[in-house]
């Protein structure tokens, strides 16, 4: 039977070779290899969620009544979009289970891209002949944001609303085209032209999926083509000469165990813990908003970065050249991820080291790097804190002016002092480990001596 | 009791080896064995059996899924989770024991491949460069080619233009409010001046407008008149203390629905409008200035006017654009 199907396989498409090759590709062991695989399998679970999702999502801003089985909102003006996804949510079964495990499984998309980003970071695992696989990994990160933004920001609830009308003014806000640049994607002033619903699903749906698997399948074809990089516990594990598990048959049943575990999760996730209930925000109208209202965590940072940002334009003469939100939801995300994309080639340049790397650093072993990276974290992290600072009002009653002014000076501040700390503590464990090493070393040595004196 | 057990054991496994062998022997017309690509490795019985009653619970929880979604049992969606859930989580449980228990343990080593091979690059590049030498005028060539790239892009770049109007921001202008518009509510009744108190705010509408533009929503708030202090000029916008503002923060288009009123007087110096999404905050009293916030401008302030029923009316357009800030929004008119 096996043999029937593989021979008439290989026959008409002389796929033996590339297939025996795959089964027998090295897989090297360690657990934070696995956070990527995580967020393929969210992705996977996306798109199998997300294509249910659009047999019952109407796309249109005509308005309609609510007639449906949720008693608080009958009789409501809606749009349409809203009125289908609180259908999908109580009239469609199954579908808010289907609903909610999309909505989670974006949060652990993102999640487990920054978080294997980190890993990527971290490790030097970025360094050549692999810079590509970052860059292309990066960029997926970037895309991964607005399809998520669009995502909550299509089913027209107060929330998403709010979302929306805060990316209108950061598109505004850009210097020169502002304007015109977010009058061609509304298609008119906010709330926008209704032929703008149809513009943001077939982004959501189609444009940037199509996108983001583009490239999830060029960046794993470029991962097996250079393999796998590796930690090296082992003598026989080098530049030249990876160690690690076959595909098949042992790293299909571990991997396969992660997706199932990844689904199980999202599920579980989906059915038992609410996120985003949209029929408690109600539908949105421009003269709307409420209080305590928070994005999606993945873009919290941006929230921060917008209210900690002091009050004022860039003018000349009567001309607003810079509007506030420029400076917190674009030129900050934009010297993020500039920052991160150039990483590679800065670190090129100041080491000077020109060598491919398939072993990897463990964090110690880069001061600067680590340091770096950890004062960037540092100062991303503080801004996305930033933006719960209402929140922590709310909870401890600590002054909203006084913290976004602490946190004025933190950014600044705390970068600075976590660069220093993390470099001396990378050191410090680099030293710990060679006296140790000499330690080992000697105790072996006077063992030995021993052992001579006595025969 | 345990000698006895251990001897009876390895009785047993002599028997098994010796029957293994009678076996082997008679088997010798099979032809020779080939050499194992993947190492052979011990059966593990319990595993297995424990992967096979996972499977068939896995096919159990499947099962109840279809149950509980064709029954309309109370909690279905958090049933259905628990079905779906428990079903994948067992089947990744049963995927784990496979990989830790009943699959060979292989470390395998592999040589990482050369990073390049320069004489295969010199060949491309020979190819490419050799391909060409029927074409004498190249750099007059690379110049077409490049005019006829630059307008071909552009060509089929300018259908976007049809996605909004383009170099005419007038429309970021508009307002619907008039001299002697009536300011009305939600359900469109009109506001009278005594159904305006002090201590709250109020969201109104112009008359016989839509509701969903951003120029269209005003809050109104009343402070006394002693406490006023709005800019020269704006005098007479504010009878018996009631204004009215554009309800659009100026910082990024949300809608101002926090009033900082009534006060704490130790610690709030004034009432404030505030935005909820990044708490720009705008002193009312003072024509609504930015206090705190991140906002650039100042709320655009919409006149009033008290008519002989005691209706609230606009008594003219705002002070400025409404909405977040933008190239021309100082310049009063359209660039």
């Amino acid at each position: 039977m096996l043999r029937r199907f593989v021979r008439f396989l290989d026959e008409r498409s002389g796929s033996a070779p590339f297939a025996r090759k795959s089964l027998r590709y090295l897989f090297p062991d360690h657990w934070s290899f696995l956070l990527g695989e995580v967020a393929l399998y969210a992705f996977i679970i996306l798109v199998a969620t997300g294509v249910y999702l659009t047999l019952f999502f109407h796309p249109s801003t005509a308005t309609t009544t609510y007639h449906g089985s949720y008693a608080p909102l009958r009789g409501m003006q809606m749009t349409e979009a809203y009125k289908s996804v609180v259908d999908i949510s109580f009239d469609v079964k199954a579908g808010l289970l289907i609903r909610q495990t999309h909505h989670w499984a974006a949060d652990v998309f993102v999640a487990a891209i920054v978080l294997h980003l980190l890993r990527i970071f971290f490790t030097g695992a970025f360094r050549k002949p692999r810079e590509l696989t970052f860059v292309i990994g990066v960029v997926m990160l970037m895309l991964a944001l607005p399809e998520g933004y669009l995502g909550y920001s299509l089913a027209d609830d107060l929330l998403s609303g709010m979302g929306l009308a805060i990316g209108y003014a950061v598109a505004l806000s850009l210097p020169l085209v502002g304007a015109n640049f977010a009058l061609l994607l509304w298609g008119a002033p906010f709330p926008g032209d209704p032929s703008f619903w149809s513009r943001m699903y077939i982004a959501h749906v189609l444009i940037l999926p199509l996108m983001i698997g583009g490239l999830l399948a060029l960046h794993l074809a470029l991962v097996a083509s250079r393999h796998h990089t590796q930690f090296r516990p082992t003598r026989r594990q080098s530049e030249h000469s990876v160690v690690g598990a076959p595909t098949f048959p042992g790293q299909a049943p571990r991997s396969l165990s992660l997706f199932f575990a990844v689904a199980a999760s999202l599920f579980l996730l989906g059915g038992l813990v609410q996120i985003n209930p949209i029929w408690l925000w109600g539908p949105y109208h421009v003269g709307s908003s409420t209080n305590g209202a928070q994005p999606d965590w993945y873009l919290g940072w941006l929230i921060g970065a917008l209210r900690l940002v002091p009050n004022f334009d860039v003018v000349i003469g009567s001309r607003t050249l810079v509007p506030n939100p420029f400076w917190g939801g674009a030129l900050f995300p934009m010297v993020v991820f500039a920052a991160i994309l150039a990483w590679p080639w800065l670190e090129r340049r100041v080491t000077r080291d020109r060598r491919p790397h398939n072993v990897l650093d463990r964090p110690r072993d880069a001061p600067w790097r680590t340091a770096i990276g950890a004062a960037f974290l540092t100062w991303v992290f503080l801004i996305f804190f930033a933006g719960s600072a209402d929140r922590i009002y709310v909870f401890l009653g600590i002054s909203y002016v006084g913290q976004i002014w602490a946190y004025r000076v933190l950014v600044f501040v705390l970068p600075l002092a976590v660069l220093l700390i993390t470099r001396r503590v990378c050191l410090a464990l680099q030293r710990a480990e060679r006296i140790e090493a000499e330690q080992h070393e000697a105790e072996q040595e006077a063992e030995a001596e021993a052992m001579a004196a006595r025969g | 009791m345990r000698f006895l057990r251990r001897a009876l054991m390895s009785l047993l496994r002599l028997f098994l080896r010796a029957v293994a062998i009678v076996v082997a022997l008679t088997h010798t017309a099979r032809p020779a064995r080939r050499e194992r690509i993947v190492e052979e490795g011990e059966p593990s019985p319990r595993a297995e059996l424990a992967v096979i009653l996972l499977l068939f619970a896995v096919a159990a929880f499947a099962v109840m899924f279809i149950v509980i979604y064709a029954a309309d049992w109370k909690h279905q969606t958090q049933l259905l989770a628990l079905a779906l859930g428990g079903a994948f989580a067992l089947l990744a449980t049963a995927l784990l024991i496979v990989s830790k228990r009943l699959v060979v343990d292989e470390e395998l080593e592999e040589d990482y491949p050369k990073t390049g091979d320069p004489a295969e690059q010199d060949r491309v590049i020979q190819i490419v460069e050799e391909s060409g030498s029927r074409f004498t005028r190249k750099r007059f060539l690379k110049g077409a080619a490049g005019a006829a790239g630059v307008a071909l892009g552009a060509a089929l770049a300018v259908p976007a233009v049809s996605l909004g109007p383009v170099l005419d921001t007038q429309s970021l202008y508009y307002s619907p409010w008039r001299r002697g518009k009536r300011l009305v509510d939600e359900e469109g009744r009109p506001y009278r001046v005594d159904d305006i108190s002090h201590e709250t705010f109020y969201t109104a509408y112009p008359e016989n407008v839509g509701h969903e533009e951003l120029a269209a929503p005003v809050v109104v708030v009343r402070i006394s008149p002693s406490h006023l202090d709005l800019p020269p000029g704006r005098g007479d916008w504010a009878p018996k203390g009631i204004l009215a503002y554009s309800k659009i923060c100026t910082h990024a288009a949300c809608a101002i629905s926090l009033y900082r009123k009534p006060l704490f007087a130790p610690t709030s110096p004034s009432p404030a409008l505030v935005c909820p999404c990044h708490y720009s905050t705008f002193d009312p009293a003072a024509g609504g200035t930015v206090v705190f916030g991140p906002a650039g401008r100042d709320l655009p302030q919409l006149p009033l006017s008290i008519d002989d029923a005691g209706h609230l009316r606009a008594a003219g357009d705002f002070s400025g654009p409404v909405g977040p800030s933008f190239w021309g929004v100082r310049s009063g008119s359209p660039t």
